[in-house]
C-alpha cells in the first residue's frame, strides 16, 4: 500500500477537522487558512488522479483494514479523482471570488462560521465522491443537505430563510426516499458495500420476485436523489434558492451540491446495479422523459424570467435535465456524456453565478434586466466572464457546453433506437435555440450603453475575482478543446468501475 | 395479498407510516406539522429497518455462555443503522425548528403559503 492511498481519506478527515478549527479562528485567519487548505486538497487530489491514471485502474482503501464484506471502504479511481479535483477547484474559485459579497452579506463576527460550513461541505462532497459504502453515502448526503442549508441562511434576509425552508423540505423528502431505497436494497442484498451488493444483485437478477423489489428500491432512491438535485418537475425551488443566496453559496449549491447527488446516483447505477441490469429497468425511460421535459421547461421558464439570477437558475434546471437525459439513454456513451456534462456545467454555472452579482453591483444593486443595461461596460471583467459562461451554455464550439452537447448527440446515435435519436436531437436543437435566445438577449442588454454612460467610471476587476475567473475559463476551454482526452479518461474510469 | 401483508405486518405498518409522514411533509402548510410529518416518515424507515433486522428466537449479538455460533445471534448492523439514522433525524429536526423560529419572528405566522405571500411584498431586491 502506497502512502498516496491515504490521500482520499485525508481530504475527508482533514476537511472535517478544518471545519471545527475555523470555528475558533478569527475571520481573516479562517479565510486564509481555508484558502491554503483548499489548495493543499487540490494538490492531494491531483496526485491521486495522476496515480490512478498511471496505474490505469483504481484502489480500494479499507477503513481500519477490515476485509470487504464488513468494513467501510473508500475507493479512488480515475473518475472519482477527476470529479473530486473539479469539485475542489470550483469550490476554491467560488470562495475566492465571492469574498467581497460575503463581507457585505454576513455579519463580521460570523464570517469564520461561513468557512466552517465551507469546510464541512468539502468533507461531505469528498466523502460522497470517494465512498464505496452506500450508507456512508446517505450520512454524508445529510451532512451536505445541512451545510447547504447553512450556506443559504447566512444571508439573514426573510427571503433566504424562506428559500432555505423550502429547500430543506424538498431535501428532506428526498433524503427520506433515499434512505428507504437504501434500506430496501440492504434488505434484499444483505450488504452495504457497493461491490458485494452488486454481486448479490447479479445473482438475484434471474429471480423476478427479487427484481420487483430491486426495481422499486432503485426507483424510490432515484426519485429521492432527483428531488434533491432538482430534476423537472421538482425544480421549482431552484430560482429562489440560488437567486437569493450570497454569490459563493449560489455558485457552490448549483455547481457542486446538485452534481454530487447525481454523481452518487451514477455510482449506484453503475457500481451497485450494473449497466446491463440498469438497461432493463423501467426507471431509465422515466429519467429520459423527465430529463427532456426539464430541458425544455427550464429553458422556457428562463426565457420568461425578469431577473438575471432567476434566468441563470432556470437554465440550471435545463442543464440538470441534460445529465438525466444522458443517464436515461442507459448506454456507456450516455453515462460518459452525463459525467462530462456534470463537469462542463460545474465550471460554467459557477462562473455565471459569481458574475451576475458583480453586474448587479454596478447597476444600483439590482438584478432586474432593465437596470442591467450597460453593466458590462461598467465592469468589463465581469462582462467578459458572463460572455464566456453564456457562450458555453449556448454551445458555441471551443467551449465546454458544445462538447457536452456533441457527446449527447453521439450517445443518442449509438443508443440503437431511432425514437430516442430523433427525440434527443430535437430536444438538443430546441434547447440550444432557446439558450441562444435568452443568453444573447442578455449579452446585448449588458453591452448596450445606458443613456448616462459617460458619467460613470468603469470598475476594474480585482485580482481575487480575475484569478478564479481565469481558472474557470481555462477549465472550460480545456473541457471544450480537449474533450476527447476527458471523455477517454471518463471511459477508463467507467471501465474500472465494476 | 392480504395474507402477505398480515405476515409482514411490521413492514406494512412501517410503509404506511412512511406514507403518512411523507404526505404530511409534502402537503401540510404549517411548518411544525411538516416537521412532525418528517419525523413520522423517518420513524417509519427505522421501524422497517429494525423489524427486518430482528430474527425471532435469536439473541442480541453479545456472546453469552461461550456460544460463538453465528446462528444464535441477530445481525447488529441494522440496529447501528437505525441509531445513525436517529442522530441524523434529530439534527435535521433541530435545524428546521431553528429556521421555523426565525421565520416566525419575521412573519409572525407558521403558515408557509402566508409567508410566501408576505415575502413577495418585500423589497429586498439586489
Amino acid at each position: 500500500m502506497d502512502f498516496i492511498w491515504n490521500f482520499p481519506l485525508f481530504t475527508i478527515v482533514l476537511s472535517l477537522f478544518s471545519g471545527v478549527l475555523c470555528m475558533v479562528l478569527k475571520r481573516r485567519t479562517a479565510r486564509t487558512y481555508t484558502m491554503i487548505f483548499e489548495l493543499i486538497l487540490i494538490c492531494m487530489t491531483g496526485a491521486v488522479l495522476f496515480y490512478t491514471i498511471r496505474m490505469d485502474g483504481s484502489f480500494t482503501y479499507p477503513m481500519g483494514e477490515f476485509p470487504a464484506p464488513w468494513g467501510n471502504e473508500i475507493r479512488a479511481g480515475i473518475l472519482e479523482s477527476m470529479i473530486a479535483l473539479l469539485f475542489l477547484i470550483v469550490m476554491f474559485c467560488s470562495v475566492l471570488s465571492g469574498r467581497k459579497f460575503l463581507e457585505l452579506d454576513i455579519d463580521e463576527s460570523k464570517q469564520n462560521l461561513y468557512y466552517t460550513l465551507i469546510n464541512l461541505m468539502t468533507a461531505a462532497l469528498m466523502a460522497m465522491t470517494w465512498t464505496n459504502d452506500i450508507f456512508t453515502g446517505y450520512v454524508f448526503l445529510e451532512i451536505l443537505t445541512l451545510t447547504s442549508c447553512g450556506l443559504l441562511i447566512v444571508r439573514e434576509i426573510g427571503r433566504t430563510t424562506l428559500a432555505a425552508v423550502r429547500y430543506m423540505i424538498m431535501n428532506l423528502l428526498g433524503s427520506g426516499l433515499f434512505l428507504l431505497g437504501v434500506v430496501l436494497l440492504y434488505d434484499v442484498t444483505g450488504h452495504l458495500l457497493m461491490v458485494p451488493m452488486h454481486e448479490e444483485i447479479s445473482v438475484l437478477a434471474s429471480d423476478p420476485a427479487a427484481m420487483t423489489v430491486i426495481n422499486m428500491a432503485i426507483g424510490i432512491l432515484t426519485i429521492g436523489l432527483s428531488i434533491k438535485s432538482g430534476l423537472f418537475p421538482f425544480h421549482y425551488w431552484m430560482p429562489d434558492t440560488y437567486g437569493w443566496a450570497t454569490p459563493t453559496s449560489g455558485s457552490v449549491l448549483s455547481a457542486l451540491v446538485s452534481k454530487c447527488y447525481i454523481f452518487l446516483l451514477i455510482k449506484i447505477y453503475l457500481r451497485v446495479v450494473g449497466l446491463p441490469i440498469f438497461a432493463g429497468m423501467p426507471i431509465r425511460n422515466i429519467l429520459l422523459v423527465l430529463g427532456m421535459c426539464g430541458i425544455v421547461m427550464g429553458s422556457v421558464s428562463a426565457l420568461h424570467a425578469d431577473n438575471i439570477n432567476r434566468m441563470v437558475a432556470f437554465s440550471s434546471a435545463a442543464q440538470i435535465g441534460y445529465i438525466y437525459m444522458g443517464i436515461g439513454l442507459a448506454t456507456e456513451a450516455g453515462f460518459t456524456a452525463a459525467v462530462f456534462q456534470i463537469m462542463a456545467h460545474a465550471v460554467t454555472k459557477s462562473m455565471l453565478f459569481l458574475t451576475t452579482p458583480r453586474l448587479a453591483a454596478v447597476s444600483g444593486d439590482s438584478l432586474k434586466f432593465r437596470n442591467l443595461q450597460g453593466s458590462a461596460l461598467r465592469d468589463r471583467s465581469a462582462g467578459v466572464s458572463f460572455c464566456i459562461g453564456a457562450f458555453s451554455m449556448i454551445g458555441i464550439p471551443i467551449f465546454a457546453g458544445f462538447s457536452a452537447k456533441l457527446q449527447f448527440a453521439t450517445a443518442a446515435v449509438y443508443s440503437g433506437s431511432s425514437v430516442k435519436l430523433v427525440l434527443v436531437m430535437l430536444v438538443l436543437a430546441i434547447s440550444s435555440l432557446l439558450n441562444a435566445l435568452y443568453f444573447i438577449r442578455t449579452i446585448i442588454r449588458i453591452y448596450s450603453p445606458a443613456e448616462d454612460e459617460e458619467q460613470r467610471w468603469p470598475v476594474r476587476g480585482r485580482i481575487n475575482y480575475n484569478i478564479p475567473m481565469a481558472v474557470l475559463t481555462a477549465a472550460n476551454l480545456m473541457l471544450g478543446l480537449f474533450s476527447w482526452v476527458i471523455a477517454d479518461l471518463i471511459e477508463r474510469g467507467f471501465a474500472s468501475f465494476v | 395479498m392480504i395474507e402477505t401483508l398480515l405476515t409482514n405486518y411490521e413492514e406494512a405498518a412501517a410503509v404506511i407510516l412512511f406514507g403518512i409522514g411523507f404526505t404530511t411533509l409534502l402537503f401540510q402548510r404549517n411548518l411544525i406539522k411538516k416537521l412532525i410529518g418528517m419525523n413520522i416518515m423517518d420513524t417509519g424507515t427505522f421501524l422497517f429497518l429494525a423489524s427486518m433486522g430482528y430474527i425471532r428466537d435469536r439473541k442480541a449479538p453479545i456472546i453469552t455462555d461461550g456460544i460463538t455460533d453465528v446462528s444464535a445471534y441477530i445481525n447488529p448492523v441494522p440496529a447501528g443503522l437505525v441509531l445513525t439514522g436517529i442522530v441524523v433525524s434529530v439534527s435535521v429536526t433541530a435545524i428546521m425548528l431553528s429556521l421555523s423560529v426565525r421565520l416566525y419572528r419575521r412573519y409572525h405566522t407558521l403558515d408557509l403559503d402566508d409567508i410566501y405571500i408576505l415575502s413577495k411584498h418585500q423589497t429586498e431586491d439586489r
